[in-house]
């Protein structure tokens, strides 16, 4: 890590912008790819949390089973589930005592992955389900009138929420992106394989150098925003498009 | 229909980047103390082992209670902590082979620059800290089970106190989070010399004793049961631990400074 | 496109019966033993004042309801049917990609998706507007764009739910002309209105419905000049029934 000036040993908190700026403009390497690191892994578990989430949630929209209600209750309380408690589900399964143990997984960004998709799956699942029920309410007699089963309505609704999903995709995102508690377990923040933004944060937080890891955050909130930004861009020409 | 490309295309840039990252050089997975990682130590002395043997070393830097249930589940190839009678426990119960003295570094007793309880000057660090006691002044500790908090309630121990009362704080967190806090509230805080001296972000603390014998810190290596978990790169770790104990090791160790300070003394056998 | 549509004869067509149909929802029957048998080419419209079952009615005959009891059937081969709503219900994208749709989820093959699509908004003057966004469209054009969607259908049987209560006199004219295209082209129509006058202009047949049971089915001509009863006649001389 590129590390600021403090010989003296004082913090300079108002140095902190400054130190960000810096080390965007300088393109070092070692934060480079720790931000690479970071947009592979958060990018990687919302693109998989997706892909699982988004037709869950439909079915969930679409389709009334025993049980159903407790998913739903159960899918929302699983919104506010804990990093940390994700991440050390995941380790216990993916350690070599553990059941998963021979993947060897453990320590990697693979494993990252896979704790981040515990934690964005619910909220991808939970809100789709929200988005696709309204608009299935609205689009259900049409559909039926022209011969869709429910199965064949779900890739119709996903598409004409497209925007609204987008949002929660975005909020899938966000949370992979910021939390820390997860992916310090199961990554173990192991310089140059799994050292991602936050767990560097937590780190030169540790080290008592507070300007530097303010600075990381203010490079991963700018990061986070870029993403959010491009999103938004396509959401509106979509929008403005499509009405 | 364009969002759907362009997430897909994200999706994978990502997956296949991933591919990148994991260059198969030989490497072992080492558990060892945030004390060693946040001083800088490792980065300092690994890339010598790697130049000399080729071999990685990927360091998850925990507390010693989560480092040994790292290595008793068989997820780390080697074990570096500074616990003593808790290594040899772990030889004990067979999940280590083999245990030897790598280096010591001490601790140091910190606290606000007025040093309320008058520690300074104290005759032994038994007579620190039953001033703190008597001075109720506030006392951070790391309270999580870590290396550094079991050296501090045996010190404790020692000087016949039971820290409790509101003056005593439990913190549960690392010794850089602790340092913070200690900074914040005008605590005195019992700290390795490695990670005070490069700390930065001090505020009020100040070094206020040092030197007691009993302060010392040994560190330990460990050689893994290869029985317990034969899928662990026993091979790669034995070169590991050869290598600390080697005259290179322990030099890369000694020529190790912060700010001008050596930090960790070897002494191995 | 509708080459195979001009050989087939209306006979072909199955009727469709509803015999001692009913439909309760929470407790509240809404509808009441209603049967009766739709034949042939007809344009049958269905009456009634507002809460008399009109739309329920529909729906139970187009199967998107399952009666409480008694059954809907068809005497044969269950043909093909199109349902336009009173307030079309349009996905969000373009006008052809609506229509693209529909045929998409009928099966038609891509490459001719396309072509069949503009064919049918040239034919329902929607041409202009393939590539807007169909609900931005206005009322009329929207009715429009849900007609055409039915169109490329090739319905046999085509329900038309008031789809024309919310609109303005043009865009009424518009509707009422595709409602006779349907018709010209063989296609069984089944039609809800509360606008006497557009029974008038289109009926064959007439069902007159009224607190959820069916009071008449007639030929248009004799319900308008003789209706069977009380209530019908009151409803016809403008009066409120029910």
């Amino acid at each position: 890590m590129p590390v600021n000036d403090s010989e003296n040993g004082m913090p300079q908190h108002d140095s902190a912008l400054a130190t960000a700026l810096a080390m965007i403009l300088e393109l070092d390497p070692t934060l480079l790819g720790i931000v690479m690191l970071s947009l592979q892994v958060s990018l990687s578990a919302v693109l998989i949390a997706a892909l699982l989430g988004l037709p869950l949630g439909a079915a969930l929209a679409l389709w009334r089973f025993p049980g159903r209600g407790v998913l739903i209750v159960a899918l929302n309380a699983l919104m506010g589930l804990p990093p940390v408690v994700a991440g050390l589900t995941v380790y216990l399964l993916l350690s070599r005592a553990g059941p998963l143990g021979e993947f060897g997984l453990l320590f990697s960004p693979g494993a990252m992955v896979v704790a981040q998709v515990m934690l964005v799956l619910p909220i991808i699942a939970a809100l789709t389900r929200q988005q696709v029920e309204e608009l299935h309410q609205e689009y259900h007699e049409q559909l039926h009138s022209l011969g869709l089963s429910r199965a064949r309505m779900i890739p119709t609704l996903l598409w004409d929420a497209r925007l609204g999903l987008l949002t929660v995709v975005l909020a899938g995102f966000g949370r992979a992106s910021a939390e820390v508690g997860a992916v310090m377990i199961v990554g173990g923040n192991i310089e140059g394989v799994t050292r991602v933004m936050t767990t560097a944060i937590v780190l030169e937080t540790s080290k008592g150098n507070l300007p530097l890891a303010l600075g990381l955050g203010i490079v991963l909130l700018t990061l986070v925003a870029l993403v959010n930004a491009a999103a938004h861009l396509l959401g509106e020409t979509a929008r403005r498009r499509l009405g | 229909m364009r969002i759907g490309i362009t997430l897909a295309t994200a999706g994978l840039l990502g997956l296949s980047m991933f591919a990148q990252a994991q260059d198969e050089a030989p490497y072992i997975t080492l558990a060892s103390t945030t004390s060693t990682e946040n001083s800088g130590l490792f980065d300092a002395i690994i890339p010598k082992f790697t130049d000399s043997t080729g071999i990685e070393v990927r360091v998850v830097a925990v507390g010693t209670g989560q480092a040994f249930e790292i290595a008793r589940r068989g997820d780390a190839d080697s074990l570096l902590v500074h616990d003593t009678e808790g290594e040899k426990r772990f030889v004990a119960e067979g999940y280590a082979s083999e245990r030897a003295d790598v280096m010591v570094n001490d601790f140091v007793i910190l606290g606000p620059a007025e040093d309320p309880a008058g520690i300074e000057g104290a005759g032994s660090v038994a007579q620190a800290l039953t001033r703190i006691r008597q001075a109720e002044a506030p006392f951070a500790s790391r309270g999580d089970d870590s290396g550094t908090h079991r050296a501090e309630r045996r010190l404790w121990d020692a000087a016949g106190i039971e820290p409790d009362g509101a003056w005593y704080r439990e913190l549960g967190s690392g010794m850089g989070a602790t340092l913070n806090t200690a900074a914040g509230m005008d605590a005195y805080v019992m700290a390795d010399r490695a990670t005070w001296v490069a700390f930065d972000n001090r505020q009020n603390l100040a070094l206020l004793f040092e030197g007691d014998p009993a302060l010392f810190n040994q560190y330990g290596s460990l050689v893994l049961s290869e029985q317990r978990h034969p899928h662990l790169e026993h091979d790669l770790a034995e070169q590991w631990h050869d290598w600390l104990l080697s005259d290179a090791g322990q030099r890369a160790i000694a020529d190790f400074t912060v700010k001008g300070q050596q930090l960790f003394f070897p002494n191995a056998p | 496109m509708n080459t195979m549509l001009q050989a087939r004869q209306h006979a072909d067509v199955a009727a469709l019966a509803l015999e001692g149909t009913s439909f309760v929802h929470r407790g509240q029957p809404l509808l009441t033993d209603v049967s009766l048998r739709l034949e042939g080419c007809r344009r049958t419209l269905v009456m009634g004042p507002n809460g008399a079952g009109k739309s329920l009615l529909m729906r139970l005959a187009h199967g998107l309801l399952p009666p409480s009891r008694g059954r809907v059937r068809w005497e044969g081969a269950p043909p093909r049917q199109a349902m336009v709503f009173q307030r079309p219900v349009l996905l969000k994208r373009c006008a052809l990609d609506n229509l693209t749709y529909a045929l998409a989820v009928n099966g038609i093959p891509w490459r001719r998706r396309r072509r069949l699509a503009r064919e049918a908004l040239e034919r329902f003057g929607l041409g202009e507007l393939a590539r807007r966004p169909a609900r931005v469209l206005s009322g009329g054009e929207q009715q429009r764009l849900a007609l055409a969607r039915a169109w490329l259908l090739e319905p046999d049987m085509l329900f038309l739910d008031e789809p024309t209560s919310a609109l303005d006199p043009a865009a009424i004219r518009a509707v009422e002309a595709a409602v006779d295209d349907f018709h010209r082209r063989g296609t069984r129509i089944l039609m809800s209105t509360h606008d006497l006058h557009q029974a008038r202009r289109l009926a064959d047949e007439v069902i007159f419905l009224c607190d959820g049971r069916l009071l008449e089915q007639a030929d248009a001509e004799r319900f308008f000049s003789a209706p069977a009863t009380p209530e019908a006649a009151a409803f016809l001389r403008g009066e409120l029934v029910g």
